[in-house]
């Protein structure tokens, strides 16, 4: 070994500089690698939003499409179904839509619609990911007599009313999502995009 | 921080390995240019596995998908250009790190006793690296993939009466088919790679049990001070790691030159017969392989018979094997050793580049000509090595490292 | 009567050079990647021209949106005009596809018609720019035309109305005791709506998004490259000075 005095100081300040600058190459490394798990071009092409024509969809109906391979639900309510929401209030977790992840701004109101009469949701159970089925029949026997119409899971037997807000005392925690959404004219909705002025 | 080591040192010899390979491996201290290349081997290889890893999880191995999946990685894939960018100049590198590795070995004569065994791991590591090469090309799926494999597989058929029977069983098909591509995908990505760092482990274990060689060919462990550490040896770590990391930045430059400035190597590194999609029916005007398969194609283009064209071939990767004991001479180092053998040796290296130049040229006359002589002069590297090594006049070798 | 045609060389432009035997020669493609603003008149010119039988299958719209800074508007408006299966208009992130099968494209040309998404990777760009530029009138091919750097083309020469009609000055060379007649120059025989000059313009535009098309991310690469090369030398230096102060101890 040397009989020089070696300075430590500098060793330090080098083995920490080359150290730090390696390490920040290391980091800009791994971005490649892990922005290649995000969704490629053809994934986000797949995603991509939908247009949905409801001019022929008749009141009380449903019809279902597909954004982000997830179903869409779009139903024209009735006056009856809209009347009947109000009514079921004592009932839910989250009549106001407090809850600000499960719908964009301009859903947050009590019929969880930009239009008061069309309701557009993402068909999929807030519990575990099963799709619900549209119930729009009035106390049937299987649900009970103050089953107003809504949407019931088979899976667990989650249960939401006719605004996608979940019953009280179901698995399901939350209200169904709304998704992003808004009319390119008066019949097109474009499911997956949030629009201009929201 | 010590009482977590100790906690693992009292269950896995964990210091005892850092002190064993790195802070108490002992390296001569006189290493040169040419020992850089076995840790940029072992970062390659990282690379590699790494790029390939990312990769395999957006190729599809299928005779109808995977073209298109490698432009699905090219284009739709965040990144995925970059990663297979990656992946293809590491390959080129690969065989650039470890031809000049092995050359090293053989102007310093670190195939010699004891070093046998390194040597021996080392020349498998090439083999099965040319194989994981020779497959991760068929994947792109590509005219030359294509047509590149049907070459080579045919090649077996060359052997007598079990030929036809096992390149039908090498391709699983009449052709290259979706069933070859499956089967090299799955050597490529998990068979392949595993042997390669079995192999890689073993080479490096058995560099550490003898000691590493060096530009003298003098053994440092013949003299030790008082403490037992060779006087002309250094700790590899910190020493050689700050070294090798300055090797590492300047590797990595030329390696980030050619990856994002010349990928496709002007058609070297990825050809354009391979921007075209695999056809059975078609074969591209003008074959040759990638080039660190040239050298051995020339040879096997320059004999005109089938049989003996493969022959030769695997004779000239199989020599290297034996390199230990063709090569009698008791000093190491180019640098005490005859004139006979720095000619020799130089010869040697010019017709090995020779030959892979040669091998991209259309055939002529002139070309097989020339293939013929240089394959010639690539053989009598052995033979005159074997010849003149056991009685060489050598220069005396001095006691300590200069 | 045994006149081979053995289509050599030439070139459109008063540039002729004649390559000796063998080799067709290529006119340098006047290109330049870095220029969007071609990339992205070539990219009409592609849509309207080649589009119609060649795919671009492995190419989405919305890149080319995107790499030259146009909107889904501008895009929709430029390249769409197509349809899907369901009729509706293509989405923006689609691949460039056409309808047209192979078994049709056999029937009606005698042969599959290629994908162009990587031709300019696999042929070259001047390869692609000569060959635009130097179809002739042959008789003898059912199109009524043929090509210097691709002899026997089954494709028409869609770019003939722009370019006008180009026939074939043939010269006879006697090769090995045989009379072989090749192709001298072309020689514009009929003109088309567009002048020389904008004609090769045309087509070098075409070319240069076709060379974009090849590798889309191409600036991108080399400019990131850049950036890794200034990082390296920086980390470089470091290492060397952290390398050079630890090796003082060893002498």
């Amino acid at each position: 070994m040397s009989t020089d005095v070696v300075d430590k100081g500098r060793r330090r300040f080098l083995a920490a500089a080359t150290g730090v600058v390696g390490a920040v190459g290391a980091g800009f490394v791994a971005v490649p690698f892990l922005a290649s798990w995000m969704p490629s071009e053809r994934a986000k092409n797949a995603g991509a939003p939908v247009e949905a024509d409801i001019s022929k969809l008749e009141e009380g109906r449903m019809m279902i499409v597909e954004w982000q391979s997830k179903p869409v639900w779009i139903v024209r309510r009735s006056q009856q179904m809209l009347d009947s929401l109000p009514k079921l209030e004592g009932n839910l977790r989250d009549p106001a839509s407090e809850n600000v992840d499960q719908q964009p701004e301009y859903a947050q109101n009590e019929f969880r619609s930009r239009k008061p009469e069309i309701l557009v949701l993402i068909g999929i159970c807030t519990h575990l990911g099963c799709s619900p089925t549209y119930r729009p029949d009035i106390a049937p026997e299987d649900l009970g007599d103050d089953w107003l119409g809504g949407f019931f899971c088979p899976c667990h037997s989650s249960r939401f009313d006719m605004a996608g807000r979940v019953y009280q005392g179901v698995p399901a925690p939350t209200n169904l999502v709304v998704p992003p959404h808004f009319y390119l004219t008066e019949n097109t909705i474009l499911v997956g995009e949030d629009g201009r002025a929201a | 921080m010590s009482k977590v080591i100790g906690w693992i040192d009292d269950r896995f010899p964990l210091m005892k390995m850092w002190n064993e390979h790195l802070a108490e491996y002992y390296a001569p201290k006189n290493f040169n240019f040419w020992y850089f290349f076995g840790s940029l081997a072992l970062l390659v290889l990282v690379i590699q596995i790494v790029s390939g890893i990312f990769l395999v999880m957006h190729y599809k191995p299928d005779g109808e998908l995977a073209f298109a999946s490698v432009e699905y990685i090219m284009r739709d894939v965040p990144y995925g250009w970059l990663i297979r960018y990656m992946h293809s100049t590491g390959a080129t590198a690969f065989f650039v790190v470890v031809y000049l590795h092995m050359l090293r070995a053989l102007m310093y004569g670190s195939y010699k006793k004891p070093r046998e065994l390194i040597w021996l791991f080392g020349m498998f590591i090439y083999l099965v690296l040319m194989a994981e090469a020779f497959m991760g090309y068929l994947l792109p799926w590509g005219q030359m993939s294509y047509w590149g494999a049907q070459v080579i597989i045919s090649l077996f058929g060359a052997i007598p009466v079990i030929g036809d029977d096992l390149t039908l069983w090498i391709r699983g098909d009449y052709v290259i088919s979706d069933a070859t591509l499956n089967r090299f995908f799955s050597l490529h990505v998990i068979a392949l790679p595993l042997v390669l760092l079995f192999l890689v482990v073993a080479h490096i274990l058995a560099l550490h049990e003898v000691g590493s060689n060096n530009p003298d060919g003098v053994e440092i462990k013949k003299n030790k001070d008082e403490n037992g550490i060779p006087l002309d040896g250094i700790p590899f770590h910190p020493y050689y790691t700050v070294k090798d990391i300055v090797g590492v930045v300047v590797f990595l430059f030329f390696f980030a030159t050619v990856l994002f400035f010349f990928p496709d190597g002007g058609g070297y590194l990825l050809e354009h017969a391979n921007f075209v999609a695999s056809d059975p029916l078609k074969t591209p005007e003008h074959i040759a392989p990638v080039w660190y398969f040239t050298p051995f194609y020339a040879i096997l283009r320059a004999v005109p018979d089938k049989l003996l064209g493969v022959g030769a071939m695997g004779a000239a990767i199989v020599l290297l094997f034996f390199m230990p004991w063709i090569d009698r001479c008791k000093v190491r180092s180019i640098r005490y050793r005859s004139n006979i053998y720095k000619i020799n040796l130089a010869m040697f290296v010019v017709s090995f580049v020779v030959l892979g130049w040669l091998a991209m040229q259309h055939v002529t006359a002139t070309i097989t000509l020339l293939s013929q002589v240089f394959s010639l002069l690539y053989f009598a590297f052995f033979v005159i090595l074997f010849i003149t090594s056991k009685n060489e006049k050598t220069k005396p070798v001095p006691d300590r490292v200069t | 009567m045994k006149k081979q045609l053995l289509t050599i060389l030439m070139s459109v432009v008063p540039t002729v050079t004649l390559a000796a035997g063998g080799g067709v020669h290529l006119d340098d493609a006047p290109i330049d990647i870095a220029d969007m603003e071609s990339v992205k008149r070539g990219a009409k010119h592609f849509v309207d021209y080649c589009l119609s039988c060649h795919e671009a299958s492995y190419m989405r719209y919305n890149r080319i949106a995107m790499d030259t800074g146009m909107s889904d508007g501008e895009l929709r408006e430029n390249l769409i005009f197509t349809t899907n299966e369901k009729g509706e208009p293509t989405k923006v992130g689609s691949l460039m596809k056409v309808a047209m099968t192979d078994e049709y494209a056999k029937k009606a040309f005698g042969t599959e018609v290629p994908d162009l998404t990587l031709s300019a990777r696999a042929r070259g760009a001047d390869w692609l720019y000569t060959y635009l530029r130097t179809f002739y009138v042959d008789p003898n091919r059912p199109t009524g035309m043929n090509n210097l750097v691709f002899p026997d083309v089954s494709m028409p020469n869609v770019l003939g109305s722009l370019q006008g009609i180009q026939k074939a000055v043939y010269k006879t060379q006697t090769r090995q005791g045989v009379e072989v007649e090749t192709v001298d120059k072309l020689e514009l025989a009929q003109p088309g709506t567009m002048t020389a000059e904008e004609f090769d313009a045309f087509v070098a535009d075409l070319v240069n998004f076709m060379v974009y098309l090849g590798e889309p991310v191409q600036n991108e690469r080399r400019s990131l490259g850049v950036k890794v090369l200034i990082f390296l030398a920086i980390f470089g230096v470091l290492a060397y000075l952290l390398k050079k102060e630890y090796w003082k101890d060893v002498h």
